[in-house]
């Protein structure tokens, strides 16, 4: 059985989505979406502890030996973002019952958790295939059923959304094959193993290189990396609010993580950092985001657009931490995968809360809401406080080996550009903590008051989770860390 | 109703072909070109070719909504169910080689199965497809 988990890893969403297609029930398919979430978890952990004490894990699908078959791959990084996404699966569903009730009409319900958990199984497959077009397959899964979640949002607004992300996420995944195709042309090997042994004797050939732009031109525009963000502010803000916190949890870290892999992995240090100008690309774009997203982020009347823009910005941190290049810079990268995995999930959830009391998230009818929904405004001051970075929260140390890693290169501007990039974070958390706690309630929250517990314990314990890896960093620093080295070291 | 007599009878004595044709397509896809994608849009094609010529109604009564979305999860469900049958015989997923006493009898059986599963699954997606665009607007 044992042997078995990494092909479990997919193939249980993916049967547990079919099931809750076949169900055709809202209520039945929460319940099977729920059991098959939880399960998630518990495989990738026993993953991810098998591949710390006993190495990487390879497994053959279909019987056929890498690299002629598709290989499923799992390391310290990808048991890492195994574990993350599954986690983050799980916590939202107990969650999901009321709010996907509340948001979505009975016939589409059962509809909507098939696309759950296909989009739980895309994401887990594109972290755990060792394989270059698998993990195309895999992204096309995630992106199509992404879509169709998008498009369940109550406001007109979400089909347009939804037709937005699939224009981009489309060229995003066509620009990404076409990189894979060129390598193949070049290589004749689709593995990614492979692919990193036999890249270095065609290093610099035209097809390569090409296939690299490609690649991460592809990659960045499923990850949001700005400019190529457009699509994302709509999409979060006008999908149903189970799947914006879902999302913003974790696709765009699985395509980080997807990045990572062709960066370091397969391609090379040596190709990617030494010889091109990687490092000041992804530096000027990160800065860009840091800066460019949250100012917009400040001045959005709708908070699920402003917790949006955000998410672009503070995955301009995480690019940051990938165009240091060094061991603390990637730490600090892949530690702000999973904290703002968390802080960013709780938002969304604890906003979902506040769809689902008063029906919407202008900012204006929000007024006074705080002393209506008292420990649904307070988490979310919590979780605001930790994406600014303030020490004891998670986001502190995050920025902090950021700081550090910047600091190793000697690039001290980078530091105070970041904290002033963090005084922006300020700004936009605080202007809604003014509006919530400072104002008199208006007549539209006066029958607002605290969600049910069920929808209140998964965002308290995400909240928590961004609290406690400020303390406590054993589980993410430390694994970050020994991603990093695994990744600058190469497989070469 | 009585201009397109033509119509009728000759898409009538097509309709029976059309399907033979998308099971040949189907079961001969392991020496000749074709498959299970092919093969469930050949019979697709039959279900839209009927409800073209004698009304999304009549289309509708002779196949149901509720069986073809039931046919796109039921398609995928035979190839994942055929991977996990492996696994539990002692394989990796879709490892077809332990489906039967013998490896070679095994792989045959297991893309046979597998290329049903397709069938159906891109069968039901192409004529849900059909009654989505077709319905609107009623």
């Amino acid at each position: 059985m044992m042997d078995q988990l990494p092909a479990l890893q997919v193939v249980i969403p993916l049967l547990g989505a079919l099931a809750c297609a076949l169900a055709r029930h809202g209520g039945v398919a929460w319940f099977i979406a729920t059991v098959v979430s939880w399960a998630m978890p518990v495989v990738a952990w026993l993953l991810l502890s098998q591949a710390l004490s006993g190495g990487t894990i390879s497994y053959s699908m279909g019987g056929w030996a890498p690299p002629w078959g598709i290989e499923y791959r799992v390391d310290a990084l990808s048991g890492f973002v195994l574990l993350l996404v599954s986690i983050v699966g799980a916590v939202i569903m107990p969650y999901a019952r009321r709010s996907v009730a509340s948001e979505i009409e009975e016939k589409n319900r059962a509809w909507f958790y098939t696309m759950y958990l296909l989009c739980l199984c895309g994401l887990l497959g594109i972290t755990i295939t060792g394989d270059a077009f698998n993990a195309f397959v895999f992204l096309e899964v995630s992106s199509l059923s992404t879509y169709a979640m998008i498009a369940m949002g109550k406001d007109r607004r979400a089909l347009l959304a939804a037709y937005q992300y699939l224009i981009m996420g489309t060229i995003g995944a066509t620009f990404y094959v076409i990189g894979v195709g060129l390598l193949y042309s070049v290589t004749g090997t689709l593995n990614m193993v492979d692919l990193a042994q036999r890249i270095p004797e065609v290093e610099s050939t035209r097809p390569v290189l090409a296939a690299l732009a490609f690649i991460i031109v592809g990659v960045s525009l499923k990850l949001a990396l700005f400019p190529l963000h457009v699509w994302l502010p709509n999409a979060y803000a006008y999908a149903p609010s189970t799947a914006s916190a879902f999302l913003a949890a974790t696709a765009t870290k699985v395509a980080i993580y997807l990045m990572l892999r062709f960066l370091f992995t397969v391609f090379g240090v040596g190709i990617t950092f030494d010889s091109l100008p990687i490092t000041n690309i992804f530096l000027v774009l990160s800065l860009a985001a840091m800066f460019g997203a949250s100012i917009v982020a400040i001045f959005q009347d709708n908070l699920k657009r402003m917790l949006a823009y955000s998410s672009v910005a503070q995955i301009g941190y995480i690019t940051l931490g990938i165009a240091l290049a060094n061991h603390t810079g990637m730490t600090g990268g892949i530690v702000h995968l999973i904290n703002h995995a968390m802080i960013k999930g709780g938002l969304f959830l604890l906003l979902g809360a506040v769809v689902f009391r008063i029906g919407s998230v202008k900012i204006d009818d929000l007024a006074g809401l705080g002393r209506k929904m008292p420990i649904t405004m307070g988490a979310f001051v919590i979780a605001g406080l930790s994406m600014i970075g303030v020490p004891g929260t998670a986001g502190f140390i995050s920025k902090w080996f950021l700081a550090v890693g910047a600091m190793e290169h000697g690039w001290w501007w980078i530091v105070f550009l970041l904290v002033a990039s963090s005084i922006l974070s300020v700004v936009y958390i605080g202007r809604v903590v003014e509006v919530v706690w400072f104002r008199e309630p208006s007549e539209k929250v006066a029958e607002a008051k605290d969600v049910p517990l069920d929808m209140m314990v998964p965002a308290l314990l995400l909240v928590a989770a961004s609290v406690y890896f400020g303390v406590d960093t054993r589980l993410t620093a430390d694994i970050a860390a020994l991603a990093a080295e695994a990744l600058l070291g190469g497989v070469r | 109703m009585k201009f397109d007599l033509i119509l009728r009878i000759a898409s009538k004595l097509l309709l029976p072909f059309i399907l033979l044709f998308a099971l040949y397509v189907q079961f001969h896809g392991d020496y000749g070109p074709g498959g299970g994608f092919q093969a469930g849009v050949i019979g697709a094609a039959m279900v839209i070719l009927y409800a073209i010529i004698f009304g999304l109604e009549a289309a509708k009564r002779a196949v149901p909504p509720i069986v073809v979305e039931t046919m796109i999860a039921l398609g995928a469900l035979l190839f994942a169910g055929v991977g996990v049958t492996s696994m539990l015989l002692g394989g990796e997923f879709l490892n077809y080689s332990v489906l039967a006493h013998e490896p070679a009898h095994g792989q045959h059986l297991g893309i046979l199965l597998v290329e049903l599963g397709v069938l159906i699954t891109v069968a039901g997606t192409m004529v849900t497809f059909f009654y989505t665009f077709a319905g609107r607007g009623r």
